[in-house]
């Protein structure tokens, strides 16, 4: 490839990083030629977002030499490289402050304190994106961090990125001293059903030490891989498909066909644990990373061994800091362990973990842009077919499971897949976990047997604080509920019988005192920002929605808005490209249609 | 652990049960055979039957981005694209659904209303065939901040006055080439595969930032003569809308003097090399004011290199002295300005 690069050097401190994360390009003197880079530089390309990634947290921008550094070694175009740091929220192309409080202004913090929050940040840092002695702040969409709201995500060049929230952020003494180098130290990972009998995704968590590889094995770690090297890889996969597990990350597809899909190709192919959780008011992913790491990797072990994929990929969201480190450290534990490298466990099947780290964008949580940004490529879907199972990660077969699916292969393993299909309904089987937060007196992660109804499980949380006025169920991309749905069975089945979708378990209750017109603006305003930009009706259609929706909202001229409104709904839900914009209209028109706003 | 990874093959696999050399598919009720790997388009226009398309060209590899072409098949809760999606034995397509018609009128409302179509071939009838109307949207509201300089998750919401925002911005005027006006950039992603991996495999441009704001853009928006770009001009042949143009066409645009019913058409053989090239001369005023190749050429495939492309003034003789047309003056003029200017 005749690539041209422009004369800008990186900085010592910027080459450094970069030659941390990517090896120097090889240069190949064959007879007569020298060659820089070739096809060993070129199949590096997935080193791209990790190098981008390593110059943002060191200098907190990158710089035209250090993107053209980058682009030497990995032998990709300027223009590309460019296009896909600039993909990235997290990412700046220009200098800007070196620290900066990304302050969640999303469903679950917007009105639960994050707005005098904000108004305190700005009195103190200046308007957005300004500099304080190195120090600014911008809006962010959430950061699942929504059962301890309001939340803020330090970006700290040169240090460990943070996270902070509840009364460290409510006490902006305490959050522009933490951005500035305060330690910020982690909080215990805790669920509100701490020690309650019957959870099975939950029931570590708080208890295990989320550190300590020992630890993982005191409380039972090992005994699943055990027991799934004994079943063999088609007896696994047996015991899931009798399970009837199905995906957790908000589409509900049988994990079982998935896995026998991809078993059925030849190597290479990868399995790919979705860990890139970012749907407002979602943190159950969080928690389990944060809370049982060592437990994940067995589970996404034993779906490799099942599956046949040697190569794991793990791809957590960017502003979950807590959780990438410990991931980190559990995989490198596992490696010296040999629970990961050539030969796991000594069973003689080889399967490694490379952990990869979101870098602020929404849509790279649809599978398919997830792997265009492991790739390299900007996080833009593909068109399906063809499927993942065939044509995935570098065009090989691929598995993506969500963390919360992953976790439940540990049980239906142990236990058979019968016990875990007797849990729950015929066609959602097993537990679930529900993210709870907003007007609710005890907000967390809650585990529960499939079937519990709505009312039920806000009891469990303590019950709505105030008179509730609407549920958002499933997330931004799901839909407003009233008191007239307490009733709803929380299945798959029930939900989808009366129009709805658990997505990916938010229940966030909102009480009489809410502006839900602000709280429905913001979701409009959300999918604005996180559109790829790709196909037309949903990278225009979030725009025109947004504009329709704050008119209507604020002059009432209802017939015209609510017209264009329906119209656009409905082509973005037929003729977008993934989920994203199908489901961008989805909380706006349930708003509506029950007369929310 | 070093990872190596196989060069990504986006084709998926063939199924190897399935030797039959046709596929028969039903279109509008009417029954259509079309070889295998055929597209639905390709089955839509084997019984003329063409559809509205915008990011499709049949010498680039689909994005299927524009969804202008969307039909409906059942089975299907989407949509699907026909520019990409292959015929499968037994599929039921319909072209002309209230789905289909309400999709695409949308997809040309969204488009109409935010980008400048008006040199966009085949729009204006699109718009009318399907009831298009972009202005119910609001007045046209340009940015009030420098789009290139926007950043992915951010924007300004709309005020309760709110229009509906465009893409409108300055051309970008860099060289003496070609302009960029991206005022009439639909991101149907076509220059960005010709200057790429489909044609020219310089990779001066590619889609930067994010969403509405996502913009076609050189590394941190350099201008071309600072880019990779060679000049072939493959990104003007394949643009949809003239966002890219004849730097020479856009100054006579300007000036009022372009006149496309005065100007003549001369297919020739490029003179520089001995590939073969074949040229369309574009001449006004007997001066040549821009140049193209015809898609359907089997060397050129409508690409040519910077000398078939711009190398044509030495045919022309065009000395200072002797340039006395309103064509001359208007591009001798242009250039004085841009060698004063910058």
């Amino acid at each position: 490839m005749d690539l041209r690069f422009t004369d800008a050097e990186p900085t010592a401190q910027e080459r450094d990083l970069i030659e941390a994360t990517v090896p120097r390009v090889e240069v190949v003197e064959h007879p007569g030629r020298v060659v820089r880079g070739g096809h060993d530089a070129r199949s590096q390309r997935h080193l791209l977002l990790p190098a981008l990634a390593a110059v943002q947290a060191g200098i907190g921008h990158v710089s035209e030499g250090a993107l053209m550094e980058i682009c030497r070694r990995l032998t990709v175009p300027p223009a590309e490289a460019y296009g896909v740091a600039s993909f990235y929220a997290l990412i700046s192309t220009e200098p800007r402050p070196p620290r900066i409080a990304h302050l969640c202004d999303d469903v679950g913090c917007g009105p639960f304190g994050a707005d005098e929050v904000i108004a305190e940040v700005q009195r103190r840092l200046g308007p957005a994106g300004a500099s304080t002695d190195g120090s600014g702040w911008a809006r962010s969409p959430c950061l699942g961090q929504c059962d301890r709201a309001p939340a803020a995500y330090l970006q700290r060049a040169g240090q460990e990125d943070a996270v902070v929230a509840g009364a460290d952020v409510s006490d902006v003494d305490h959050l522009v001293a933490a951005l500035d180098d305060h330690p910020v130290t982690a909080p215990a990972v805790t669920v509100p059903q701490q020690g309650e009998p019957g959870l099975r995704l939950l029931a570590r968590i708080g208890s295990v030490d989320p550190t300590s590889l020992v630890d993982h094995r005191v409380h039972g770690g090992g005994e699943a891989l055990r027991r799934a090297l004994e079943l063999g890889p088609d007896g696994v996969r047996a015991e899931v498909a009798t399970a009837n597990l199905r995906g957790r990350g908000g589409a509900a597809f049988p994990t079982a066909v998935k896995w026998d899909a991809v078993a059925a190709h030849d190597d290479p192919k990868y399995l790919i644990c979705n860990a890139d959780e970012s749907e407002p008011g979602t943190f159950k992913d969080r928690v389990l990373l944060e809370g049982d790491p060592y437990r994940l990797l067995e589970a996404m072990t034993i779906a490799a061994y099942a599956t046949g994929c040697r190569i794991g990929y793990l791809y957590v969201r960017g502003e979950y800091p807590v959780a990438t480190r410990r991931l980190a450290d559990a995989i490198a534990t596992s490696r010296q362990a040999g629970l990961l490298g050539d030969d796991v466990a000594g069973a003689g099947f080889a399967f490694d973990v490379e952990l990869r780290r979101g870098q602020g964008a929404y849509i790279c949580g649809e599978e398919t842009a997830l792997m265009e940004s492991i790739e390299g490529h900007r996080g833009e879907p593909r068109n399906k077919p063809p499927f993942p199972t065939d044509t995935g990660l570098f065009g090989r077969p691929t598995v993506v499971n969500n963390v919360e699916t992953l976790l439940n292969v540990t049980d239906i393993v142990l236990e058979g897949g019968q016990a875990f299909a007797e849990l729950g309904t015929r066609d959602s089987t097993g537990t679930r976990l529900f993210c709870l937060s907003g007007a609710i007196a005890v907000p967390g992660v809650y585990e529960v047997t499939y079937g519990e109804t709505l009312g039920a499980l806000l009891e469990r949380a303590g019950g709505v604080t105030g008179e509730l006025a609407a549920v958002l169920l499933g997330g931004a991309a799901g839909s407003f509920v009233t008191a007239e749905h307490l009733d709803v069975p929380l299945t798959f089945e029930a939900t989808r019988e009366r129009g709805l979708a658990l997505g990916s378990g938010v229940v966030m209750p909102f009480d009489a005192g809410t502006d839900l017109g602000r709280v429905v603006a913001r979701i409009a305003a959300f999918f604005r920002d996180e559109t790829c930009g790709q196909c037309v009706p949903c990278r225009v259609g979030v725009v025109r929605q947004e504009e329709a929706l704050v008119r209507y909202l604020s002059n009432g001229r209802e017939t015209v808005e609510l017209e264009l409104l329906g119209d656009i709904d409905r082509a973005m839900t037929d003729a977008s490209i993934c989920g994203l914009g199908q489901t961008a209209a989805s909380a706006v028109r349930s708003a509506i249609a029950q007369r929310l706003v | 652990m070093t990872i190596q990874h196989p060069p990504v093959d986006r084709e998926p696999p063939t199924s190897s049960d399935e030797h039959a050399a046709t596929v028969t598919v039903e279109v509008d009720g009417r029954s259509v055979s079309v070889a295998r790997g055929a597209t639905l388009l390709d089955a839509c226009r084997a019984i003329e039957q063409p559809q509205p398309t915008l990011c499709f060209l049949e010498t680039l590899t689909p994005v299927n981005a524009c969804r202008v072409c969307v039909v409906e098949v059942e089975g299907s809760r989407p949509l699907v694209p026909s520019c990409s999606r292959r015929a499968e034995e037994g599929m039921v397509v319909a072209t002309d659904s209230p789905r289909v018609r309400h999709s695409r009128r949308m997809v040309l409302e969204f488009l109409g209303s935010s980008v400048d179509l008006s040199l966009a071939d085949d729009v204006a009838g699109w718009m009318e065939d399907y009831g298009a109307d972009p202005s119910r949207f609001g007045p046209p509201t340009p940015p009030a901040d420098e789009r290139d300089g926007r950043h992915a998750g951010h924007h300004a919401s709309p005020g309760p006055e709110a229009g509906a925002e465009t893409v409108e911005q300055p051309v970008k005027i860099d060289n003496d080439l070609y302009v960029r006006d991206y005022s009439r950039c639909i991101l149907c992603y076509r220059c960005v595969e010709a200057c790429g991996e489909d044609a020219q495999n310089t990779f001066a441009i590619a889609v930067a930032g994010r969403g509405f704001d996502a913009r076609i853009s050189t590394e941190f928006d350099l201008p071309l003569t600072d880019s990779a770009c060679v000049y072939c001009g493959n990104c003007i042949e394949v643009c949809p809308t003239d966002a890219l143009m004849f730097r020479s066409e856009h100054e006579l645009r300007r000036a009022e003097v372009w006149d496309e019913d005065e100007q003549q058409v001369t297919r020739t053989v490029c003179s520089f090399c001995g590939v073969g090239c074949n040229l369309e001369l574009h001449t006004q005023d007997d001066r040549i004011v821009k140049v193209t190749s015809p898609k359907d050429h089997s060397i050129t495939h409508g690409n040519l290199c910077v000398k078939g492309r711009f190398g044509y003034d030495h045919v022309q003789e065009l000395g200072d002295d002797l340039a006395t047309t309103p064509i001359d003056e208007v591009l001798r003029s242009a250039r004085d300005g841009s060698d004063a200017g910058g």
